[in-house]
């Protein structure tokens, strides 16, 4: 079982406790002015924004099959078996192909250090695995955010629909979004509304590559076979005519 | 060395300010960090440095292992006299892309973690190891120029003992590696514009990698005919100009069948950046390909030259059109490289320019190579037969 965070957009006031309570734990700066900037970044892993008079929560959607993962070259980032995507920056190398690769556009850079690294909630990893909330959850005056297991907020956001059903757009984002994700949403107006992507595969992306990178094998032996074959073929018959000549 | 060195030219001079501009960006890039250097950003994380110098890098080195193949596997020999300067070629051009991947790397001293920290899953890791082992068999490939030199004979003749699988082996990495650019983009389908996002990036990146490694191999056979003041070897490079032509012809055709297949056609009505650029890439295919058919065209070297430049051209483009234009709208972002970028670029070109010129004046690369070998070192006859 895994631990989730459910974020239900209806509920939420937009007084961004969320984004203060995530300085603090991150040791990052946090101002009027940062509050004001209302997209991630390596100072702000989790940002509220405003789309008309409805708020949502950006953070790290920690996939059940994270893209991260699979295109990380050294192995950095790794989904954990309590939930949570969490990443290792001794061993990143800075290839960013995390960030061209997530479908939710999440990890952020240190642009401005030397020795940079990526940045990304993970969900309070040392928290949670002591069975302590989210310091977001724990932030959270009106209960928008709430964390557990995955299967039981599933659960409590179908209960919320069906108790609702006016209140509610009629699905749960990240039940199915890249392969389905950890961090699920509930608004009262379709998703791409409040600035989530709709677009994106039912299925995990990393079957994309794999489905290539696992020919590797094949191509390095039916090749080496084939390109031996062919060079015994073309030199025999040099040597055959060279030996005619003769 | 004074004769070559000290001479004052004007392609000197642009060297001299390129590289100039090129360590102060290195400075800059080093000092201040990628923010200061480039104009990345968390939405568009690879730039030029990624686009230009790795993608068109690595794919216009790719003539080394299109002539080994032709020279060595299908042994055809005729091609021999060009054979050299595009293994040196693609030497030079991997020693560059993995210098150039220094600059993007957030962190350079860590380059060579993917060799420990595995991650098999990744087509980057695939990358990074297939580009280290094909450049460790360039190196061995090239050696025998360098051994030749100095008449090392004993050396040479164990390098030849292993020539024959090493070209084998370099092959078959070159063939994973190429096409593995491509695999890079299958992960971003919803961010890889619709004129490009293909299940057949793969294929498509490995074919127009050796259509540009043919088209680099006349451009280079043409300058250095230039430099040299050899004579052009104009037959060659006609006979390879036709395999080209037929290679871009295959190539397109699959692009085309390709964009009908997924139902993209319409899109090029659209009056988008997008489909001006991709016009812009495949009419830079499309006319060399035409004209390469023609026998007038073939047998002029300023024709030939021409439709190879236009070749290269039409390939930059597309490498830039995957990696930039295509994913500018999919990240809701614009990006146009800062200055700094450039310079880099340039200065890392131009050094390869340099370099190869330097090369090829003091080591036999525009020489047959060397076939009899002294008779006092004693050598596996089976060698001396294949030979």
């Amino acid at each position: 079982m895994s631990k989730a965070v459910l974020y239900d957009s209806t509920l939420c006031v937009g007084c961004k406790a969320c984004e203060g309570a995530c300085a603090e734990r991150w040791g990052n700066p946090y101002n009027d002015k940062i509050a004001a900037e209302e997209r991630l970044s390596a100072h702000k892993l989790t940002a509220i924004e405003t789309h008309g008079e409805r708020f949502s929560r950006r953070l790290c959607m920690h996939c059940e099959e994270p893209t991260c993962a699979s295109v990380c070259p050294v192995g950095a980032l790794k989904k954990t078996s309590l939930g949570p995507v969490v990443y290792d920056a001794d061993k990143c190398m800075g290839c960013r192909y995390c960030m061209t690769a997530c479908p939710f556009q999440v990890p952020t850079y240190e642009w401005d250090k030397r020795l940079p690294k990526v940045r990304k909630c993970d969900m309070c990893y040392e928290r949670q695995a002591k069975g302590e909330p989210t310091a977001c959850t724990a932030a959270c005056p009106t209960g928008a955010t709430i964390c557990g297991e995955r299967d039981a907020l599933v659960a409590e956001a179908r209960k919320r629909m069906a108790e609702k059903p006016g209140d509610y757009y009629q699905k749960i984002y990240g039940l199915k979004e890249a392969g389905g994700t950890s961090v699920l949403y509930l608004s009262a107006v379709p998703f791409e509304k409040i600035g989530l992507k709709t677009n994106l595969p039912q299925e995990p992306l990393p079957a994309l590559t794999w489905r290539v990178l696992s020919l590797v094998p094949d191509v390095v032996s039916v090749g080496s076979v084939l390109l031996g074959g062919i060079y015994w073929i073309t030199n025999r018959r040099d040597e055959v005519s060279r030996k005619e000549g003769k | 060395m004074s004769r070559i060195l000290a001479r004052f030219t004007v392609w000197r001079a642009i060297f001299a300010v390129l590289a100039l501009a090129g360590l102060y960006a290195t400075w800059v890039r080093a000092y201040y960090g990628l923010g200061a250097a480039t104009n990345l950003s968390d939405q568009f994380p690879w730039g030029i440095w990624i686009g230009f110098d790795i993608l068109c890098g690595v794919g216009l080195a790719a003539g080394g292992f299109t002539l080994v193949a032709v020279v060595h596997i299908f042994n055809i020999e005729r091609y021999r006299p060009i054979l050299r300067p595009a293994i040196l070629t693609a030497f030079l051009g991997y020693l560059l892309v993995i210098f150039a991947l220094l600059f993007d790397l957030g962190r350079p001293d860590r380059v060579w973690h993917p060799l420990i920290l595995w991650n098999p899953h990744s087509v980057m890791f695939e990358v990074g190891w297939c580009v280290t082992l094909y450049t460790t068999v360039l190196f061995l490939e090239f050696i025998p120029t360098v051994l030749e030199r100095f008449s090392l004979h004993r050396p040479l003749a164990y390098m030849r003992m292993i020539s024959v699988p090493l070209m084998i082996v370099g092959v078959i990495l070159s063939t994973l590696h190429q096409s593995s650019l491509g695999s890079l983009y299958l992960i971003v389908p919803h961010k890889l514009d619709a004129l490009w996002y293909s299940p057949l990036l793969p294929l498509f990146f490995y074919i127009s990698a050796i259509c540009a490694g043919l088209a680099m191999t006349i451009f280079e056979s043409w300058h250095s005919s230039r430099a040299f003041g050899r004579a052009l070897e104009l037959p060659l490079l006609s006979g390879m100009a036709r395999v080209l032509a037929v290679l871009l012809s295959v190539y397109l055709m699959m692009r085309y069948l390709d964009l009908s297949h997924r139902g993209a056609l319409p899109l090029l009505l659209e009056n988008r950046t997008e489909t001006w650029l991709f016009g812009l890439e495949i009419s830079l295919l499309v006319l060399p390909m035409l004209l390469l058919y023609r026998r007038w065209v073939r047998q002029r070297p300023g024709a030939l030259y021409a439709c190879a430049v236009m070749v290269l051209f039409g390939f930059v483009t597309n490498r830039l059109n995957v990696s930039i234009t295509g994913m500018e709208a999919g990240s809701g972002t614009h990006y146009i490289p800062k200055w700094t970028e450039v310079a880099v670029t340039l200065a890392i070109v131009a050094l390869g320019f340099a370099i190869f010129r330097v090369v090829a004046h003091y080591f036999p690369i525009f020489e047959a190579e060397h076939r009899e070998i002294p008779a006092e070192v004693s050598e596996p006859a089976e060698i001396m037969e294949v030979r």
